[in-house]
């Protein structure tokens, strides 16, 4: 069940998404069977059971460390992995049964942009033919009228439209994230996912491209699904978010209501461990434990093993989602019976 | 006010390339007391690990550190034969990188290089030196050190990598680990509990510890003290807590509105328009006077000079933040 708390009209929903990746038994693996081995297949639950809806401009955050499955995820929604389980609707519509017109309309409208602009950009194309392309190909543009409509892009993400005749390298990090953006905008997207798009830039720089999507949020009516470790981005960004652990969501809601009242303990345990300006000289609280492997995590709730609550129930039982408040999701047995044994 | 640790005096670490001279480090000033940690803060190409790889003797050609003096605990390194350095460098001065992967050798396992580094500066029994390696692993927290010191790098996660390391600096119980951005590579509750490990060290060994990042919220909850580099200069230093909640000079004070999550969510974000310059082309003033909102004229005659203040407080700015802007 998603957050269902906005008047905006739904851009995007997914329910039920899973992404299992799944790595078959090699040659010497399947020898070594026949000799009385057993070794199977490795299946990686990337994405396990998310529902999840974007309203038209509005920012939602997918939050999590290493291999919590946001990326998996952000891939799902922009239409580049097909989801092992589950259904995507793009404004209202189930994209698998949709009709090719519409399956384009949605492509088009749902765009990422990614993490290191240096292994995004094509390192031979100038800055002007990587944005122009592909609304040449898609008939957004003409070819005569491309250099005017790459310009006007240019000046929207803040470049000098002088710059369309240079390659990828002779840009900054920063000048090489605004190209990405651009590339993005030039399909006239309504929803764009960032995959930590500003994580390898220097603070100062990170500042003006979040100002930037904060702009173009307001002039183009855009939505964004966020993907970030940085809480302090995503605090400063989004409307709602939702934490991940391990494939699962283990709690959502409004992005000011989970900072200012964490329910889960995962989540308070982040937010106890983010660096802020304001905590001088202090004593890191600590989590103990590392983040298991994706491919063997803990039954039950995922996070017991490291958890300062968990009770004999987390280790069996996979918490349900439950309703805290309008649009409030936790997946914990704290909010939903204790933690002690099942009955 | 105890000796200090660390005395960096006028370093300057030129790299003669054949586009022109980059003055990487271009006149850098500090010191660390025993115990101590400062933060050394800046952005890409602010030199703030050129002066980190001066400080080991570090540097190869075509760079060089042609002015200045490093000296430790009140020897002076700058112009030390390599064979002299050596001597130094894991014993009373150690270092700490972001990638762990390259500090371990892969195709080595743990207990091999532990040992090897303390073979290197002590003539020590295979025993004692097997001992001392399991008591470093232990000291960084790595569970069940006797069994892991048989394991390969791989075998490790990143958090625990960076463990290993930090143990193999400690061996020698140096007094100044010089850390390069060694938590940025790892997830938030990992790098909450190296910082926690470190916090704890440097305060029982009393250990000085150079923390270089690009993160001034890691250092407001780390350092004692902290310094900002701009194009290759400290512009600013102090105690952590003056220069964060009264910066002087307009480069941290914009850093400072730079970090989400400490301004109104949703509203702008302060931002420093452009981009650190490169350091072949520095402008002949201030090296910040093209971005900054305070610039005037005279900014453009000269290099700012240092304005000091109480209790090591120090900025290089003619136009300072005032009080009132910068709470």
């Amino acid at each position: 069940m998603a957050a269902q708390t906005t008047q905006r009209p739904e851009l995007l929903r997914i329910e039920g998404i899973s992404k299992r990746f799944v790595k078959p038994v090699d040659l010497a693996g399947r020898i070594a069977n026949m000799m009385g081995a057993s070794n199977r297949e490795a299946v990686v639950h990337a994405v396990d059971g998310v529902d999840l809806s974007v309203a038209e401009g509005e920012v939602v955050a997918l939050v999590g460390e290493s291999g919590c499955g946001k990326s998996t995820l952000g891939r799902v929604i922009a239409g580049i992995h097909e989801p092992t389980e589950g259904r995507v609707f793009w404004r209202g519509q189930d994209i698998a049964r949709m009709d090719s017109a519409a399956r384009q309309a949605f492509t088009l409208g749902a765009q990422m942009i990614f993490q290191d602009p240096m292994s995004s950009l094509n390192p031979r194309i100038r800055a002007g033919e990587i944005v122009g392309e592909a609304p040449r190909v898609h008939g957004l543009v003409d070819a005569a009228g491309q250099a005017e409509y790459v310009s006007t892009l240019f000046r929207q993400v803040g470049l000098d439209p002088d710059y369309r005749r240079r390659f990828p390298h002779q840009f900054s990090g920063g000048q090489r994230a605004r190209i990405g953006i651009a590339r993005a905008l030039a399909v006239k997207p309504k929803l764009l996912v960032c995959d930590e798009s500003v994580a390898a830039l220097d603070v100062s720089i990170q500042a003006q491209v979040l100002n930037l999507f904060m702009d173009l949020r307001e002039a183009l009516g855009l939505a964004y699904v966020f993907i970030s470790h940085d809480l302090g981005v995503v605090r400063h960004i989004s409307d709602r978010t939702f934490i991940m652990y391990l494939g699962r969501v283990i709690e959502s809601g409004r992005t000011d209501e989970i900072f200012r009242e964490p329910a889960h303990p995962y989540t308070r345990a982040l937010l106890d461990n983010v660096p802020r300006l304001d905590a001088r000289k202090r004593s890191f609280s600590t989590v103990k434990g590392e983040i298991p492997s994706p491919l063997h995590p803990p039954p039950g709730c995922h996070f017991h093993p490291r958890c300062p609550m968990a009770g004999p129930r987390c280790a069996v039982e996979v918490p349900r989602r439950t309703t805290l408040a309008e649009g409030r999701i936790v997946a914990c047995h704290l909010a939903d019976g204790g933690v002690a044994a099942a009955a | 006010m105890a000796e200090p640790v660390l005395a960096v005096d006028n370093l300057a670490t030129h790299f003669f390339t054949r586009d022109g001279v980059v003055k990487s480090v271009d006149g850098v000033s500090f010191t660390v007391a025993p115990g101590e940690v400062l933060g050394l803060v800046g952005e890409s190409g602010s030199g703030k690990s050129v002066t980190g790889f001066s400080i080991m003797g570090l540097i190869d050609p075509p760079g060089r550190i042609v002015s200045g003096s490093i000296r430790l605990k009140g020897e002076e390194l700058v112009g030390r034969t390599e064979a002299e350095m050596r001597a130094v460098r894991g014993r009373s001065l150690a270092m700490i990188f972001q990638d762990p992967m390259m500090t371990l050798n892969p195709v080595l396992r743990i207990d091999t290089q532990m040992m090897e580094a303390v073979h290197a500066h002590e003539k020590v029994s295979e025993k004692a030196a097997r001992d001392r390696a399991v008591q470093a692993l232990a000291q960084v927290g790595i569970p069940s050190p006797e069994e892991r010191l048989s394991a390969y790098p791989h075998q490790f996660s990143g958090g625990m990598r960076q463990r290993v390391a930090i143990a193999i600096a400690l061996i020698h119980r140096p007094a100044l680990i010089i850390a390069d951005e060694p938590t940025t590579a790892l997830d938030v509750t990992i790098q909450s509990q190296i910082l926690a490990e470190v916090q704890k060290l440097c305060a029982e060994s009393g250990t000085a510890l150079v923390w270089i990042t690009h993160d001034l919220a890691v250092v407001a909850g780390l350092a004692d003290r902290v310094a900002v580099m701009y194009a290759g200069r400290i512009v600013e230093q102090g105690l952590v807590d003056d220069v964060l909640d009264r910066p002087l000079h307009p480069y941290t004070h914009g850093l400072i509105g730079s970090v989400p999550g400490e301004a109104m969510p949703g509203k702008r974000l302060m931002q420093i328009p452009g981009s650190t310059p490169s350091l072949g082309r520095l402008p002949p003033g201030c090296a910040f006077e093209p971005r900054c909102s305070r610039a005037v004229e005279t900014c453009r005659a000269g290099a700012p000079p240092l304005a000091q203040g109480s209790q090591g407080r120090a900025y290089r700015c003619i136009n300072p933040v005032p009080a009132e802007e910068a709470a």
